[in-house]
């Protein structure tokens, strides 16, 4: 069944990128627990993939995990610069670091800082006065289907990697020797 | 847990090949804060206070300011302390750039360097693992070069480099640290690094920083960012474009340039060029700038954008900021693409654009006054643009006669002789200045030129308007929402401000008014430097985002210490004290303060001398600009005016 529902999106405007990363800085204290208590950008669900002498500077925000590594390795010249595919991609995935926790190595996912109360645009957004990263909104006709969040994405992603049953083990165990 | 400052240093002796993670003391936070401050207690405490610049003894600290790595915007300043071979006294360079926050999440506060390598090595800092590695294969490479090499050698692109080219190897006194788009210029910080074997120092942080308060914390920093975008749509009414904004000089920006290249001296900061800026001129300079300019960038967590990415035909890419994109053209008297063409050069070697061009030009004079002749200098072109690219070649290399002009005007003077000294007519405290030559004395500008410690006259002036406004009409329009002012007298002190007449330079601002604004202009650097805020948007404009009333507030719910307007004074006052103490006991006295003898067209030596006293009063220091046993007493500081008594600097008063 379709259902309507709000699609949010970041577009990025490269040339205005100063490359300064108050994008990442921002999104890893908005995600820090407490809110704002500290910040890293390593954390970050945002990343300006940076060259700067090749001028290259693309802030890509993260997407859906995916689990396996994609085939793809391919080199793009756009307007003189050399990208690699990866430069453009928004899926955390098992070959390399980006958009993963630097503790645990599980995925992290934009999730547009929904919050209570909500933000009127995610920080990134908002901390970008150079206006590289533009926050709109849209309405679409999409299937009715849960969509994951963030402990579900992890879960996943550690599903692929120890399989099922280590993972159901080792919640069955953690759960048991939090009781005691 | 610590709050906003990491509580590390990271210790390495190149000597002995140790790396050492030490905690550091908190109280120290609470005395000096951190960047500058902290780094210049360890300069007090543990370099001898006879050390060689070049010398195992000497450190060399590369500290980030006690904001660095918060959500703070501009908070990315690394903050270079170490002895200058040049000035012979604490050297004082900065720089913005990406190192500080990376060090910091790295999950360290500074790094001191020690000791001396017996060959070129780099240090590799990667979180908690450190290794000091051999460098022989990156000798003679470029600044930028070697930290290309690094990242693809260490293979992590998202490593920050610092780096020495070829002039920091050679041990030039003007040598710089460079950071691919910033660099540590002033003072020949790169020299000392060169001494050390040190060729680079590569970081790369994936930790977590922490503020003490959050909620109030980010209500403040967003408050900066609201404020930095109500300043860019409402640029200050009565100032020249170039004062009206925030940020560093928005030299990579901006195409008119009458006012640098009218005011500012050409050549060996000798000739005035009235009328220079024409259509013609502009059009080929706007060509120029439209062509090479690539991307206005920033540095790290900052909105503003005061350095590009440049690229100009048969020359590598690079990265500039601000002034230098004028300091080779005006000294080699051509054209904005030579500018742009040889400062790609001198950044892979290494050098501070400041003193390198007017060295170089100061090397031309010599030789058009026959001081220096063919004898000197064989092979010397005729063409004044080669001839610049032969003086830097031979300078970084130290060849000929270019170990001499190694060592800064000051210096090569000295050694060339033949009446070479009347022409290093530009420095203060053996160090070059800004090129610019002036007619009425002006009293605040007298103070800071003479007094000031960090050798850079622009680093420590900002929060004061440079000139009167023309009309009170103007001027009551300007004080409307100065809020900045630490005290509504300043306002008065503007208002009353007059171009001509009684109440115009040089005896007003009064000896009284000057002390008390220099005061607050230098505090407002001091108090960044500690922070690791950029100056561009704080002390160095008009009008600024953060100030004296907004500070303490960012401190407090940074690190939980609970901080008040006059603490802040206090620990700024402090650690300026320090800085000045650490040069009285390397023999910086009152004869070393004075702007050179044609700074100024009309002087006025009573008040000059009148001003050096009261200031000197103000300040807590005695006749000789040395801070008094009292006034160190005050600041908590007894052990350094013991100190300077053991050694009969000052007096037993008591």
């Amino acid at each position: 069944m379709k259902v309507k529902k709000k699609i949010k999106t970041i577009k990025v405007v490269v040339d205005k990128c100063n490359g300064c990363r108050a994008c990442e800085m921002i999104c890893s204290a908005f995600h820090a627990n407490p809110q704002y208590s500290s910040n890293n950008p390593e954390r970050s669900r945002i990343r300006v993939i940076r060259d700067p002498l090749k001028d290259i500077y693309v802030p890509v925000y993260a997407g859906e995990y995916t689990s396996a590594e994609c085939m793809g390795r391919d080199k793009y010249v756009i307007d003189g610069k050399e990208y690699g595919e990866c430069d453009f991609c928004r899926a955390s995935c098992p070959s390399r670091t980006l958009f993963k926790e630097p503790d645990s190595g599980l995925p992290l996912k934009c999730d547009m800082c929904e919050s209570d109360p909500p933000q009127e645009k995610p920080l990134c957004v908002q901390w970008c006065i150079n206006e590289a990263l533009v926050y709109e909104e849209r309405e679409e006709e999409v299937e009715e289907g849960e969509m994951l969040g963030d402990v579900e994405t992890g879960l996943e992603a550690m599903i692929d990697k120890y399989g099922l049953q280590k993972i159901a083990d080792t919640v069955a165990r953690i759960s048991m020797s939090s009781k005691c | 847990m610590r709050y906003a400052e990491t509580g590390f240093n990271l210790e390495v002796d190149l000597s002995r090949g140790s790396v050492d993670r030490v905690e550091t003391d908190p109280g120290l936070t609470e005395l000096h804060l951190g960047g500058l401050g902290t780094n210049a207690r360890l300069l007090w405490d543990r370099v001898p206070a006879d050390a060689d610049p070049f010398s195992p003894e000497n450190l060399l600290i590369f500290g980030t300011g006690l904001l660095c790595g918060t959500p703070a915007p501009g908070a990315n300043r690394t903050i270079v302390t170490t002895l200058s071979p040049q000035t012979r006294l604490m050297a004082f360079s900065m720089m913005g750039g990406f190192f500080a926050p990376e060090l910091k999440y790295a999950g360290y506060d500074k790094v001191v360097i020690r000791g001396r390598s017996p060959k070129l090595v780099y240090l590799w800092i990667n979180n908690d693992k450190v290794e000091i590695r051999d460098a022989s294969h990156l000798q003679g490479k470029g600044a930028g070069e070697t930290a290309e090499l690094l990242r693809q050698e260490l293979k992590e692109p998202k490593a920050q480099v610092v780096s020495i080219g070829l002039a920091g190897e050679n041990r030039v006194y003007y040598a710089s640290i460079e950071q691919g788009r910033s660099s540590a210029s002033r003072g020949g910080v790169g020299a000392v690094m060169g001494d050390k074997g040190l060729k680079a120092i590569v970081v790369r942080g994936t930790k977590d920083i922490n503020v003490a308060d959050p909620a109030k914390f980010m209500s403040l920093a967003n408050d900066v960012l609201k404020y930095i975008q109500f300043r860019a749509t409402n640029p200050i009414p009565g100032v020249p474009a170039i004062l009206s904004g925030l940020g560093s000089p928005q030299e990579m920006a901006i195409h008119d340039e009458s006012w640098h290249t009218e005011n500012f001296a050409w050549g060996n900061a000798r000739t005035r060029r009235k009328g220079f800026w024409t259509e013609e001129v502009e059009k080929t300079w706007r060509e120029t700038q439209e062509n090479a300019r690539k991307r206005l960038i920033s540095c790290y967590n900052c909105p503003m954008k005061c350095g590009a990415t440049v690229s100009v035909p048969n020359t590598p890419v690079y990265m500039m900021k601000c002034y230098s994109k004028l300091t080779y053209t005006m000294a080699a008297m051509s054209d904005l693409e030579f500018g742009f063409q040889i400062a790609q050069k001198a950044t892979e070697y290494g050098v501070d654009a400041f003193s390198a061009p007017q060295t170089m030009a100061f090397a031309v004079e010599l030789y058009e006054a026959g001081i220096l002749t063919d004898q000197n200098m064989p092979g010397f072109p005729t063409d004044n643009k080669e001839r610049f690219y032969w003086l830097l070649d031979k300078i970084v290399r130290r060849e000929g006669i270019g170990d001499i002009l190694a060592n800064g005007t000051y210096w090569a003077a000295q050694q060339i002789g033949k009446g070479a000294e009347a022409y290093a007519h530009n420095n203060i405290k053996k160090h070059e200045q800004l090129p610019l030559k002036l007619g009425m004395l002006n009293p605040i500008y007298f103070l800071m030129y003479s007094t000031g410690e960090k050798i850079g006259i622009t680093q420590i002036e900002g929060q004061f308007p440079q000139a009167p406004f023309n009309t009170k009409e103007e001027r009551e329009e300007f004080v409307k929402d100065w809020f900045q002012v630490p005290d509504e007298k300043f306002k008065q002190y503007f208002l009353d401000w007059e171009p001509r007449g009684e109440n115009s330079n040089p005896y007003y601002p009064t000896v009284g008014m000057s002390c008390e604004i220099v005061d607050w202009m230098e505090k407002m650097h001091y108090i960044d430097d500690a922070l690791g805020v950029c100056a561009g948007l704080s002390s160095f404009p008009l009008k600024p985002p953060y100030h004296m009333h907004n500070y303490p507030l960012f401190i407090s719910a940074a690190t939980g210490m609970d901080i008040d307007e006059a603490e802040l004074s206090q620990i700024a006052r402090r650690n300026r004290t320090l800085v000045r103490a650490i040069n009285s006991r390397r023999g910086l006295r009152r004869a070393d303060e004075k702007p050179p003898e044609d700074h100024w067209k009309k002087r006025f030596p009573e008040l000059e001398e009148q001003l050096r006293d009261e200031y000197y009063k103000f300040k807590g220091w005695n006749s000789q600009g040395i801070p008094t046993k009292e006034s160190l007493h005050e600041l908590a500081m007894d052990f350094v005016g013991e100190d300077l008594e053991r050694r009969g600097i000052i007096k037993n008063e008591g």
